[in-house]
């Protein structure tokens, strides 16, 4: 049932012309970066940039508004002998997917016929998983917003807070915590801070990969030096499932005891 | 083959169905009528199991509804404002319930369906012509009845149509008219709701009339004319309202305590208000 709902999900976003300007702005950007760039590694390294902001404010924006604009189609299928949990993971999927795959296809394509080496290859795997992490995580915090609450003002409203929050005001937070103490060690509570935010831990997989101390900001110094890569990478990769986990689980939750 | 039993619900502070209590009989058609906000969606769409109610039970043909979606293959619904995917075409969106459904077998345009699916109205309502244009191309009035078409597809016990001509022009509004009463002749289990009195006149065997999430009144509309002395329904109602409405506020909902004089009487409590409002709201729509 589940692929059933999927299947006709897929062909409808699909079609959608915001999801083929999704791809295309990908694609657009990686190409121009490689032909200013030339090298591979380089183009991951930037794109990274792009990919940390961009993924986190498109995917809630898309998944709330699409929830919204679904409302009526769910309750219509919730009429039909559909299961709540085949309903939700085939609404999930049918966005989540789309999403994901117009990210990884739109930074990919240039990387092939550009020819890069294996080095840049596994800089552009980790960008397109860590991309597509963000991805998943961020439609389900869109569709747990969007599950709470009625008002899709306050639901868009609070979708682009959070965004914000995660992008530009936590940094903001964990340096003035810094300058605050300055006079205290602060390696471990910063460490633990930056666990809390799922753009910080996208940021600090792609950057122990790419070993670029001179990007890594703070946290992923501190992270590095406490854990060593290898460990580093291990708790930030845990610390990001279980942020897919909890906002899907919780909007998964609404969405089988809801009243539509 | 519909049975409510102290049916309760709240939505936060809002007591929006009150230790509802219907029998809706099979075979006909029953019109759940009351002003807005009275509690006819909710009911409606706890019958769907789209609502979860609080306490009480439902009953479905035997089946009692908690939580498993199969007892749904009994009903079809045809929802006020209909929302389908964008981008399908109106083809894909009938091939997608019926896949749901489990008919995707049965596939190719209206003549080669098999005698369990109901075209009907598909074919009635033309919509061979429209079938290749995605869904957001189409007109409010070809949205409803692809709406229609659905609800009639699978031949159901029980069918919800939730204002059912909204959009319709009057050919196609006619078509559908004369498809619901073609249906209770085939022993079709019928909820309606309408704001179009003359509409639920036309139609209904029975009306269930709800208030402030009470049912206020259950009767059928012969001996709902019959009691009042009234020509059409819509003024049978209002009528209705209006005997029992004042005294009711006044003795807190107990109905029978009927003055001498009620008919005649101005009354300036808020059901007599509500009654206005629901004599215009019946006669512009």
């Amino acid at each position: 049932m589940i692929a059933k709902i999927l299947k006709y999900q897929l062909r409808d976003v699909m079609r959608s012309k915001w999801i083929i300007a999704y791809a295309l702005f990908f694609l657009g950007l990686t190409d121009i970066l490689f032909r200013f760039g030339g090298d591979g590694v380089r183009v991951a390294t930037s794109m990274m940039n792009v990919v940390l902001i961009v993924i986190p404010l498109a995917s809630i924006i898309l998944g709330a508004f699409y929830l919204y604009n679904t409302r009526e189609y769910i309750e219509m299928l919730l009429c039909h002998p559909v299961k709540r949990h085949q309903l939700f993971w085939g609404m999930f999927l049918g966005l989540g997917l789309p999403l994901v795959l117009a990210f990884t296809g739109g930074v990919m394509v240039p990387f092939i016929y550009h020819g890069a080496g294996p080095e840049a290859w596994t800089a552009a795997g980790m960008l397109a998983f860590t991309g597509s992490m963000l991805t998943v995580i961020f439609v389900g915090i869109a569709y747990y917003l969007a599950l709470r609450f009625d008002d899709r003002i306050k639901g868009l409203g609070l979708a682009l807070v959070i965004c914000l929050f995660f992008t530009v005001i936590y940094d903001g937070i964990i340096l003035l915590v810094i300058y605050m103490f300055a006079n205290y060690p602060l390696e471990k509570p910063v460490l633990a801070l930056s666990l809390f935010n799922p753009i910080d831990l996208g940021r600090i997989l792609l950057l122990l990969q790419f070993d670029i101390s001179a990007l890594m900001g703070l946290t992923g110094a501190v992270f590095r030096d406490f854990f060593g890569t290898v460990l580093g990478m291990a708790i930030a990769l845990g610390s990001l499932l279980l942020w897919l986990f909890v906002p899907v689980y919780g909007g998964f939750r609404r969405f089988l005891y809801k009243d539509f | 083959m519909i049975t409510i039993k102290e049916l309760d619900k709240h939505y936060g502070a809002l007591h929006a169905l009150k230790s509802v209590e219907v029998d809706i009989a099979p075979g006909r058609i029953t019109a759940v009528l009351g002003p807005n906000g009275a509690g006819k969606t909710t009911l409606i769409k706890s019958v769907l199991g789209l609502v979860k109610p609080d306490s009480g039970t439902i009953t479905v043909d035997g089946t009692e509804v908690n939580g498993d979606s199969d007892y749904r293959r009994k009903i079809g619904y045809m929802p006020q404002i209909a929302r389908y995917p964008e981008n399908l075409t109106l083809q894909e969106i009938v091939d997608m319930i019926k896949d749901i459904r489990g008919y995707s077998g049965i596939s190719g345009t209206s003549k080669h369906f098999s005698g369990d699916l109901d075209m009907e109205l598909w074919d009635r309502f033309d919509l061979d012509t429209e079938k290749d244009k995605p869904f957001r191309t189409l007109s409010g009035g070809n949205r409803q009845k692809v709406s229609a078409v659905l609800a009639f597809l699978f031949r159901p016990k029980v069918l919800f149509l939730d204002e059912p001509s909204t959009g319709l022009d009057p050919v196609s509004s006619s078509i559908l008219k004369d498809k619901i009463l073609a249906e209770k002749k085939r022993g079709t289990t019928i909820i309606l709701t309408s704001h179009i009195m003359s509409e639920v006149q036309e139609l209904a065997d029975q009306v269930v009339y709800l208030l402030e999430g009470r049912i206020y009144f259950e009767l059928s509309v012969s001996d709902l004319l019959a009691d009042t002395g009234q020509q059409t329904l819509e003024r049978a109602i209002a009528r209705k309202i209006g005997q029992n409405g004042a005294v009711a506020s006044r003795n807190g909902m107990t109905q029978g305590h009927r003055p001498a004089d009620g008919q005649n009487k101005p009354v300036h409590d808020h059901y007599a208000e509500r009654e206005q409002t629901f004599v215009t709201e019946g006669g512009t729509s």
